[in-house]
């Protein structure tokens, strides 16, 4: 078939195309006339029909791409099953990588206060003086942060400060992976070092009552985001260095696929986080016991929650 | 082909021709954006930052929300278009040509942090400019692509009929009969002289140079598009 006769054939057919995909709702008729301009096009590059016509047709073709393969769900049921189980079949799925951050990160954390007890002077290896000093007045009695009793305009900036800075150092732990996963460990090691240094001076301090109730709670939901946040980035790092069967770019966007829903989770999390802490934690109006006693409620669910949630429909 | 066009295949089994934006479109865009970011930062913070605590969290959340969230929602809500894109008339697809999700688009911007190191977009620049589709490491990551949003291409005019369609001397194969049509197709667009040049090409066929050889292939054209 000569060109001029394909397009006398089908020009309005075209034209009536360009009007479906201008219009802003979608319609029935698209992905029956989508089909045959896919044909079209196919016929047009077979036939070695002009240059004009076939990038006519692949605009065309595009326009209608868009329209028809787009995500369908809405944003709001699938966050709702993501938090219901998807996390946490994610997390349980990602097993590995998540236990080896969670490794990185408490292993320093909790081995550094028990070596301290041993040598104190260890915290300066890893602290400046000044910045333990500080530490240290933050949570005298009455100072700085505690003995708050609802200050509110305090409290929001605090709670903005901690959204800003704890989103983002999970952000950073997964983004990290992709230096080889290097970045990750660094992230996790030197915030579980920084932890450690900081639980074990303040509890030799005498300071264990001030800070124990502050940071137990919100804890329960900050430090697995960033042990979810480095296990990601973990993930992505692993694909990286063990490919596999497949080509490293593969394996990176596949990793990066399933990385994902770690990320958010540790986004909400850190959230969460950042309301308890801007809120709960540094109110002086919970006594230090009901406090700590949330606490452990708190540790116990999330940890119900990711071994648990989401197993019925697996 | 020297085109730097990216293919890709369709479920319908169709190829899809993209041309991915290089790095200068790229920065410019991000640039546009970021100036854009901190005017809403500078408006925030004289709007905000007066009013004491509260606003002090309130403008550290606007922050966070515009660091990380501002690229995400743009191109998933926006058609795959910041503000800045849509200036350089840029727009961010699923490598398969498919409109960018959330999942996709977060990674590509949280991996943003790693393309910046270890300054100025090293590491994004690197790898843009070592593969194929000028991808940066957030794209490779996510499986995006950052393409030049072309206006529809205007349909092909039908031949007019002035001038009688003119048979070739000799057979004429597909690529041969194809690129005279094309030919035909552009020759509108350049000027009478350059247009000549081409035309001298196919003097042997043509028998004719210049302006005469122009309206030679024009005529040849229209008998091989089948004009009546």
């Amino acid at each position: 078939m000569k060109q001029e006769q394909f397009e006398r054939a089908h020009r309005q057919e075209w034209a009536a195309f360009e009007a479906l995909v201008a219009a802003p709702a979608g319609s029935e008729a698209l992905p029956a006339a989508y089909r045959r301009l896919c044909q079209h096009l196919a016929l047009a590059r077979d036939r070695c029909y002009t240059a004009g016509l076939i990038q006519h047709l692949n605009g065309l073709v595009l326009a209608g791409h868009q329209l028809l393969y787009g995500s369908a769900l809405g944003l709001a049921p699938q966050w709702g099953r993501f938090l219901a189980g998807g996390l946490a079949r994610s997390v349980r799925a990602r097993f590995r990588p998540v236990l080896l951050a969670a490794l990185l990160f408490g292993l320093p954390a909790a081995l550094l206060p028990l070596a301290m007890v041993r040598d104190p002077a260890l915290v300066y290896l890893v602290e400046e003086p000044g910045s333990l000093a500080q530490l240290e007045q933050m949570y005298q009695k009455g100072a700085g942060r505690f003995g708050r009793t609802g200050q509110a305009g305090t409290d929001v900036a605090m709670f903005g400060f901690y959204i800003w800075n704890n989103v983002r150092i999970s952000f950073q732990a997964f983004a990290g992976g992709l230096l080889l996963g290097a970045g990750s460990v660094f992230f996790l090691l030197s915030n579980g070092v920084h932890f450690g240094a900081a639980a074990g001076y303040l509890t030799q301090a005498g300071l264990g009552p001030q800070f124990w109730p502050f940071v137990s709670t919100h804890s329960a939901l900050e430090l697995p985001a960033l042990v979810l946040a480095g296990g990601a980035g973990l993930h992505l790092g692993w694909a990286l260095l063990a490919p596999g069967r497949r080509s490293r770019g593969q394996a990176l966007a596949r990793a990066a696929r399933e990385a994902v829903p770690l990320v958010y989770g540790a986004a909400v999390m850190d959230v969460l986080a950042a309301c308890l802490e801007a809120f709960w934690s540094a109110s002086a109006l919970v006594p230090a016991a009901v406090k700590l006693a949330a606490a452990a409620v708190l540790w116990t669910a999330v940890a119900g929650y990711l071994a648990l949630a989401g197993r019925r429909r697996a | 082909m020297i085109d730097t066009l990216a293919t890709v295949e369709t479920p319908e089994g169709v190829e899809l021709a993209f041309s991915p934006a290089g790095p200068v479109p790229r920065a410019l865009a991000y640039g546009l954006d970021a100036l854009i970011r901190g005017a809403a930062e500078l408006a925030l913070a004289v709007a905000l930052l007066g009013l004491g605590g509260a606003g002090r969290g309130l403008f550290l959340i606007a922050l966070f929300l515009l660091e990380w969230a501002y690229p995400v929602a743009f191109e998933v809500l926006a058609r795959g278009q910041t503000p800045g894109k849509k200036l350089l008339g840029l727009r961010v697809l699923r490598a398969d040509g498919a409109p960018v999700g959330w999942s996709r688009s977060s990674v590509r911007s949280l991996l943003s942090f790693v393309d910046f190191l270890p300054f100025g977009f090293a590491a994004g620049l690197t790898a843009m400019l070592l593969g194929r589709r000028s991808q940066r490491l957030g794209d490779l990551a996510a499986g995006t692509l950052v393409v030049h949003l072309e206006p529809l291409p205007p349909a092909p005019r039908p031949a007019d009929a002035e001038a009688a369609p003119l048979a070739p001397t000799w057979p004429l194969t597909l690529p041969e009969q194809r690129a005279i049509m094309s030919f035909a197709e552009r020759a509108p667009g350049l000027t009478p002289e350059r247009a000549g040049e081409l035309a001298d090409l196919l003097e042997p066929l043509t028998g004719a140079r210049g302006g005469q050889g122009v309206a030679r292939l024009q005529a040849l054209a229209r008998g091989l598009r089948g004009a009546p």
